[in-house]
């Protein structure tokens, strides 16, 4: 756990003089290999791994594309084409980038909604659970200034529809507008300064990143049963064990990200996105990248005024549904971590992932396609929009009211060895 | 005055006068910080050559009866209509209680020149171009996420909650006007 001292003791003479003066070395003995790691984390808990290598392939990728871009209306379409086509290797840095920032959001899903079925966000892990929130909202800023670069059509449109969304907040909503594009629509004062910020986010990701894994390594990880470490015997040292489990993970993750990148690494983008930004025609069907797709669902659904009008009411409810992630520490009151030991829980939350799935899906289909007799998708997509705010604010704070949960084992270890006689 | 009893606050002879200096001290700093904010932030806003083309003259008489031609004026699409009297008949027929954002047809052209509806070509819900003779409502339909705007551009269908944007115009001769 945090105040675990390491077994370090410098060996070498330049060891000894570094350690009295920046102990870097110590340092990362203690938190990178013999920091005491729960014994059962399963593969779901690599999900750190993957991102970190993701957060480093995006940077390196970004800044070699970086110095082949072009951050001008006239010029910015063209200089990515000129980066696809004629700058060495170029085609596959591209391609690296664009599915990278899909691959990053795949693995971002799958370690918040590990989060959520083991109750990791829960005490003492509040802080941990917040900064992976903040850093999912950096990413998402991130990644839409990132595909408004190319200066396709997509790009210009989401520019434009997303900007839009701060013009909902009344009174400084369109001074806010007007400070955000750096004029009067989105143009080239736009392109420049997310090209900029697009530049300097992730950075600002690696450090928040670096808060996460501060407040990782004072409690200590969660795990699959969700019982606190009690004793040595539920700890196993981070390297080798799970350095070589990250490792072989981040390797097969590899492999559908490989395959993206070399067979088709077009396939996750928008065929609009191939023809350059025209302020003046809106393609006939906009649709943001795939990641985005739920949040868009709920901005969408709401079309109705109801004491505020559509517009703000379809901002608020499309900004509540990430910053309710902020509440959930308190909103759970379940003391049982694990959905494993949650019988009731367990529906729900599968319900939950289903409906994020299907919110996924509505994200991408016409408002008005008809999808169960004469109901559009505008008009199913809001019972999807209520349960997912009912999941948070009604079913997980009463939950534990009504349910028993399964007896837990009364430590890692004994949940490990069950099959075996206990040994005591 | 001794050192001591510069830091024991309360034994100062004269108490009010240093929570004065450091009021002062604080409301000086806070000043200078908002002095070295305020441009920091403020670069970001319209620069001085976006301004500069704040406005725009346009040619009315190219405009056929029953066609739409979309102009540039800063930076934004602007929709110049010439209706049909079929569809300005359309408009004026509509109760105000059909309306989500009520204002009548005539409020949203000039007098004498009711064929002619000028807006600016952005949908009032988060900013798409809506495509023309489309939609229930005979006017503007929004691809992005539906909204249905009618022959004077008032909304009438979806998520928008504003009728289209008029924009500030006048008619410099009987077919020329000028936008903003
Ligand atoms: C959190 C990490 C990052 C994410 C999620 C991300 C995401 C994206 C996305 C989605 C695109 C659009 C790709 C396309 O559709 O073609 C893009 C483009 C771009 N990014 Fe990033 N990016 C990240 C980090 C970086 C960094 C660190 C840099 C520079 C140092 C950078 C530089 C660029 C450049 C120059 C482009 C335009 C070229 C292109 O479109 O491929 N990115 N980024
Ligand atoms: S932008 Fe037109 S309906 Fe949303």
């Amino acid at each position: 756990m945090s105040s675990h001292t390491s077994n370090y003791t410098p060996s070498t003479g330049i060891e000894k003089w570094l350690d009295d003066r920046l102990p870097l070395i110590r340092f990362s003995k203690e938190h990178l290999m013999d920091y005491p790691t729960p014994r059962n984390l399963n593969y779901w808990w690599t999900g750190g791994a993957i991102l970190t290598f993701m957060l480093a392939a995006q940077i390196v990728t970004g800044i070699i594309l970086a110095m082949h871009y072009t951050p001008q209306v006239d010029l910015a379409f063209d200089s990515v084409e000129h980066i696809r086509r004629d700058v060495n290797s170029g085609r596959i840095i591209q391609a690296t980038h664009a599915v990278g920032a899909s691959m990053f959001f795949a693995a971002v899903y799958m370690h918040i909604f590990r989060g959520l079925y083991f109750g990791s966000y829960k005490a003492p892990r509040e802080i941990l659970w917040i900064l992976g929130v903040i850093i999912f909202l950096l990413m998402m800023a991130t990644a839409f200034m990132g595909y408004v670069l190319p200066w396709g059509q997509m790009s210009f449109w989401a520019a434009a529809v997303i900007t839009n969304i701060f013009a909902a907040i009344p009174v400084i909503g369109d001074p806010i507008l007007q400070l955000l594009r750096g004029g009067f629509a989105v143009d080239n004062p736009t392109l420049n300064r997310f090209f900029s910020l697009h530049y300097l986010l992730p950075f600002i990701i690696a450090a928040v990143v670096g808060l996460h894994i501060w407040a990782l390594h004072v409690p200590g990880n969660n795990n699959p049963v969700g019982v606190e470490v009690k004793s040595e015997r539920d700890t196993l040292p981070f390297h080798p064990f799970y350095t070589m489990k990250d490792l072989f993970a981040v390797v097969v993750f590899c492999i559908p990200f490989a395959w993206f990148v070399f067979f088709a690494p077009d396939i996750l983008g928008h065929p609009d996105n191939y023809i350059q930004a025209n302020p003046l025609v809106t393609p006939p069907h906009i649709v943001p990248e795939w990641y985005f797709l739920p949040f868009y669902a709920i901005l969408r659904a709401i079309d109705f005024n109801f004491i505020l009008d559509s517009k703000l009411l379809g901002v608020i409810a499309f900004g509540g549904s990430i910053l309710i992630l902020f509440f959930l520490p308190w909103l759970d009151t379940s003391k049982v971590r694990s959905g494993t030991f949650r019988p009731m829980f367990k529906w729900f939350y599968w319900v939950f992932v289903a409906n994020f799935v299907l919110l996924t899906w509505y994200g991408a289909q016409a408002p008005d396609m008809k999808v169960l007799g004469n109901f559009t998708v505008a008009d199913t997509s809001k019972l999807s929009v209520l349960y997912y705010f009912a999941y948070f604010i009604v079913i997980l704070p009463l939950l534990s009211r009504f349910e028993k949960p399964r007896p837990l084992p009364n430590s890692i270890s004994e949940a490990v060895l069950k099959p075996a006689p206990a040994t005591n | 005055m001794a050192t001591e009893s510069n830091l024991a606050h309360n034994d100062q002879p004269n108490p009010g006068r240093r929570d004065f200096l450091y009021v002062a001290t604080a409301a000086v700093g806070a000043v200078g910080v908002g002095a070295v904010a305020w441009p920091v932030i403020n670069q970001m806003n319209p620069d001085a050559s976006v301004l500069a083309l704040a406005s725009t003259e346009f040619d009315l008489s190219g405009v056929e009866e029953g066609s739409s031609v979309t102009i540039k004026w800063r930076g934004s699409p602007v929709f110049v209509r010439h209706r049909t009297a079929a569809e300005i008949e359309e408009a004026r027929a509509v109760p105000m209680s059909d309306l989500k954002d009520p204002e009548t047809d005539e409020a949203r052209v000039k007098e004498g020149h009711d064929q002619y509806l000028v807006m600016v070509a952005l949908c009032t819900h988060l900013g798409c171009v809506p495509v023309g003779d489309a939609g229930e409502f005979g006017g503007w339909f929004c691809p992005c996420h539906g909204s249905e705007y009618d022959t004077s551009g008032r909304i009438r269908k979806g998520p928008a909650p504003k009728n289209l944007v008029v924009p500030p115009y006048q008619f410099l001769s009987d077919s020329v006007i000028q936008i903003g």
